[in-house]
């Protein structure tokens, strides 16, 4: 009994042994792989996983780069940055986030509406971006959230950095505006998007945009250390970004704000040229609007406001104004008949007014004064804008010929390219044109008011001043610039637009005439001091067809509805020694050039020159510097 | 015959003390040290709540296992099949009356402590099988009826645990039994057909399986899945412990968890801090620790005399490897994520009784290891 159970237990303890034996080596084995997968992990893919972690732990942050400045001539800031407070709050790291959503609203004395737009956008934001709940705050408002800080777990009170624009609604139309970037910006403008953080501004309009790739700057960026819910444990570093080129324009900031007087409570437009450097020196399409209010968003009212003007201050008319030039094209239509060698200087014309009007194939055209200029020749009806003259002029020249002259001197294409996206080319018709967009054949009588600026023919302004500029500076191309070291180097760049200087000179000398002497259509508003004398061309052109009941009333300016009242033109250069500027102005709807328009002139005229002193001794006095 | 009675009688309190594995109490300080100052790590580099209550358990339930140490082995002999009853008791009191924690009732309040009945029953299953299996003839070991009888023992607390539902410590816990039978001479061949049965009914098993668990399964096989989601515990533990390096971020300076990438840092996952902060040096220190205390508990076990306490050695060491190997295979993201501690290291007061509790039984095996059980 005794030996069965030794042997019994025996059995049962080499069972034991034998199986401990094969379980430790199972154990060792797996031991083994054990070290092995953490060799694998921890020495052989290292580098991976220590990536992977710091992917985990390091946070960059974005900062909105600084914008780029704009100067005018003189380095004046005209658009600017200064230091906006604002109330930022990511969700994410906000405990109670109605509770502090509504602390702010009392705080800052939030609307309803408002609170449900902040609301909104926080509903659409992802919990770890920025929600900006106040984005310009006044500082009395900006204090009192900082004195509150301490209830307010996870609000963040900011100083940025936003657009201010100093001169307000002087430069609008040049510069544009910034403001938020929305979706489109971001779609088509890499740029933009590379760089996009919350409340980013961009350019919407003007130089603005069209420079933006200067401007934007590079953001400045700090990398944080963050945990697993994102919240910031330290910071690691931080990467200063380089603010935006800072571009200086042509403009001189006093003359700008002269066009914007003058042009006060009038829908038009200003352009004034160098007739040398093609420098835009003002350039002001009225009415304007404050740019400011864009930067932080409009409100809706202020922006109903200026969109259902009827004076469409959103139009820069300066560039995508089409106008029909009215008799301000007739310098150009007595250049091309001499150059074509149509007609001499002393080719005469007899006008015979109202009550003999020059009849072609049943249509009647009309001079637009009742009494007829009697005979007159080219000087003569370049100073009293005698229309039968120029009817007859390009009845002779054809409006194939005189559209290559007007081409050459500008008019009918973009004059700054494509520096300005809102820029209208215009138009300058002939035969072919009418042909291709229209599909009829051309009829003389469109010729013979082509030859008075009316019909199809189309200009914008700053064409207009161009066109002025060239025959001013004796007929040589140039380009026109709005920034300066705007080192665009045309081959062509003052080559000669004539065949013979000596037309260029009957023209400048017939709008000489036209202001400085009896009878001109601009006498009034001549300088008589040399120093300032400039010469010039009137435009008065139609909005609506004259009928003959209108010729019989003969109805003052003020009596017809605003709608179909002619547009004012005036364009001029000076001073006349030796021409150095030109200019252009457009009051829509204001009447006759002559009373409206050229007026304008004179006053501007007077500063120009006046200016001009500073402005070259500003130049030297740079280059003496360097 | 008399010599040995005498030998016996001199078996007192200091010869018990000199008895004594002072290598397995010294590793079992080094560990309790290493897991301390890992807990201090995860409290983030302070002594706080789960340091102090760290450093408390172990204080106590070392001394407990030392104490243990001293009760004669023939005594938790004869208590084999009550502890075992009075632990099912309580998983059923568990069922009924236990604290609801995250979605499992598992905790039962015992006023001054809560208590996991489900991690002692991973020791005194063993207890209990070893007892049964003493007795047993060898011939009698493969029979349909201790087979059935052993099966039983298994399977009650394993269905308890369970429901609770903690699947990880129920297949410890099944674990924990199959060692023993295996020790005890259990015919190979059953092993092998249940192995090829589960592996056959595994589609069926996963049917049955509660959707998060079967989510982690999917997450297993491809953690990639959903990163965010059910795939992130796995994915960060693996980016903690690929970062950690051959020689570790040092200590205090494992960014993981450090800045709460980790889940369950203090519990199941504190060997991926450790790793983290200590490198593949650090890993390979600690799993030699754990190697020479399994080793020695084994030892300890082919020293004894009794059938019982060999028994009950290999098997506690077994079931400890398994433990250790379990938890770390989940952390490295060889095994699903099972909810399963890593003996002394983490944080949690059962799962340290138990284990304590087994140490002293095998520190008592050694201090007796003359006494031959009846």
């Amino acid at each position: 009994m005794i030996n069965i159970n030794i042997s019994d237990s025996a059995i049962k303890l080499n069972s034991l042994n034998r199986r401990m034996f094969i379980l430790a080596t199972a154990k060792i084995i797996i031991l083994g792989g054990i070290v092995s997968r953490l060799f694998f992990l921890q020495v052989k893919e290292n580098k991976k996983y220590l990536t992977l972690s710091d992917k985990n732990r390091i946070r960059e942050w974005k900062l909105p780069p600084i914008r780029g400045e704009f100067q005018d001539y003189f380095g004046n800031t005209i658009a600017g940055n200064f230091e906006a407070y604002q109330l930022h709050i990511i969700p994410e790291e906000v405990e109670d986030f109605r509770y502090v959503i509504y602390r702010v609203k009392e705080l800052l004395e939030l609307s309803d509406k408002q609170f449900k737009k902040i609301v909104k956008k926080k509903n659409e934001i992802k919990p770890w971006e920025t929600l900006i709940v106040a984005d310009n705050l006044s500082w009395e408002k900006f204090s009192k959230i900082n004195n509150h800080l301490y209830d307010l777990n996870g609000v963040k009170p900011v100083i940025s950095i936003s657009r201010d624009y100093p001169y307000k609604e002087n430069f609008t139309h040049v510069l544009g505006y910034v403001s938020q970037a929305n979706e489109n910006d971001l779609l088509t403008n890499e740029n933009i998007k590379e760089k996009f953080v919350p409340g980013l501004k961009v350019g919407k309009t003007g130089l603005e945009k069209s420079f933006e790739q200067k401007l934007i700057g590079s953001n400045s960026v700090e990398r944080y250390e963050v945990n697993a819910y994102g919240r910031r444990i330290s910071q690691l570093a931080f990467q200063k970004g380089d603010k935006g080129e800072t571009i200086k324009l042509t403009i001189d900031t006093k003359i700008q704000e002269l066009t914007n007087e003058l042009l006060k409570e009038k829908a038009g437009s200003i352009c004034v040229m160098d007739i040398y450097t093609g420098a835009i020196i003002a350039m002001h399409s009225s009415p304007s609007f404050d740019p400011n209010s864009f930067v932080f968003g409009i409100s809706q009212d202020e922006w109903q406001l200026i969109r259902n003007n009827p004076m469409k201050p959103l139009v820069n008319k300066s560039l995508s104004g089409n106008y029909s030039p009215g008799s301000t094209i007739k310098p150009i239509v007595a250049l091309s008949a001499l150059e074509n060698e149509i007609i001499k200087p002393d080719f005469t014309v007899q006008c015979k007014g109202h009550k003999n009007p020059l009849e072609l194939y049943g249509q009647t055209y009309h001079c637009w004064k009742k009494e007829g200029h009697g005979f007159v020749n080219l000087r003569e009806a370049m100073k009293q804008s005698c229309d039968t003259y120029f009817y007859e002029v390009a009845r002779r020249l054809g409006v194939d010929r005189l559209s290559v002259t007007a081409k050459k001197f500008g008019l009918g294409q973009k004059v700054f390219k494509d520096v300005f996206d809102n820029e209208k080319n215009g138009l300058v018709p002939n035969t072919e044109w009418k042909k291709n967009a229209l599909g009829r054949n051309w009829v003389l009588g469109e010729t013979i008011i082509t030859g008075i600026g009316q019909g199809f023919i189309q200009t914008t302004p700053i064409q207009l001043c161009l066109m002025t500029a060239q025959i001013a500076n004796g007929g040589y191309k140039i380009y026109p610039k709005i920034v300066v070291n705007d080192d665009n180097q045309y081959a062509d760049k003052f080559t000669p637009l004539y065949k013979k200087s000596r037309n260029i000179k009957i023209v400048q000398d017939a709008m000489f005439s036209s202001t400085n002497e009896v009878r001109g259509t601009s006498y009034r508003s001549r300088l008589d001091d040399p120093k300032y004398r400039f010469a010039g061309k009137t435009g008065t052109s139609q909005v609506k067809k004259i009928t003959e009941l209108d010729r019989e009333l003969d109805l003052k300016t003020f009596q017809i509805p605003y709608e179909e009242r002619d547009h004012a033109l005036y364009v001029a250069f000076g001073p006349y020694k030796s021409p150095r500027y030109a200019l252009s102005i457009i009051i829509e709807h204001g009447g006759s050039g002559g009373t409206v328009a050229a007026p304008l002139a004179k006053k501007l005229f007077k500063m120009i020159i006046d200016r001009h002193e500073i402005r070259k001794n500003y130049d030297n006095k740079k280059y003496l510097d360097i | 015959m008399y010599q040995y009675r005498r030998f016996n009688n001199k078996n007192g309190f200091f010869q018990k003390f000199g008895n004594l594995d002072y290598i397995l109490l010294s590793c079992l300080l080094i560990l309790g040290f290493i897991s301390l100052a890992t807990m201090y790590s995860t409290d983030g580099g302070e002594v706080l709540f789960h340091t102090r209550s760290h450093f408390i358990k172990f204080v106590v339930f070392f001394s407990m296992m030392l104490v243990i140490s001293f009760i004669n082995i023939k005594f938790w002999f004869s208590l084999g099949y009550l502890s075992y009853a009075v632990i099912l008791g309580m998983l059923i009191w568990t069922i009924n009356f236990g604290i609801t924690a995250s979605g499992s009732k598992r905790w039962i309040d015992l006023y001054f402590l809560n208590i996991q009945p489900s991690e002692l029953m991973k020791i005194f299953i063993i207890l209990c099988l070893a007892k049964y299996f003493h007795r047993m003839k060898a011939q009698h070991v493969n029979s349909f009826y201790s087979l059935c009888f052993s099966l039983i023992i298994i399977f009650v607390p394993m269905s308890l645990v369970i429901i609770q539902p903690d699947l990880g410590t129920s297949l410890l816990i099944a674990i924990s039994g199959i060692v023993v039978l295996w020790f005890a001479g259990l015919n190979h061949k059953y092993f092998f057909y249940s192995c090829l049965l589960s592996i056959i009914s595994l589609p069926i098993i996963i049917s049955f399986l509660k959707p998060y668990q079967k989510l982690r399964v999917l997450t297993f096989l491809n953690p990639d899945r959903d990163p965010l989601g059910a795939g992130y515990q796995i994915i960060q533990s693996k980016i903690a412990v690929g970062s950690g390096g051959f020689t570790g971020k040092g200590f205090l300076k494992g960014t993981q968890s450090y800045l709460e990438f980790l889940p369950e840092k203090h519990t199941d996952f504190i060997f991926t801090l450790f790793s983290e902060e200590f490198g593949f040096i650090g890993s390979v220190l600690l799993l030699l620790i754990y190697s020479i205390i399994i080793y020695r508990v084994i030892r300890i076990g082919a020293l004894s005399r009794s059938y019982f306490a060999k028994l009950f050695c290999y098997s506690f060491g077994t079931s400890i490897f398994i433990y250790v190997v379990i938890n770390m295979s989940m952390v490295l993201g060889l095994l699903p994520i099972v909810g399963s501690p890593l003996p002394i290291m983490s944080y949690g007061g059962s799962s340290m009784l138990a284990t304590m509790i087994g140490f002293g039984i095998v520190m008592s095996a050694k201090t007796h290891s003359q006494q031959s059980i009846a």
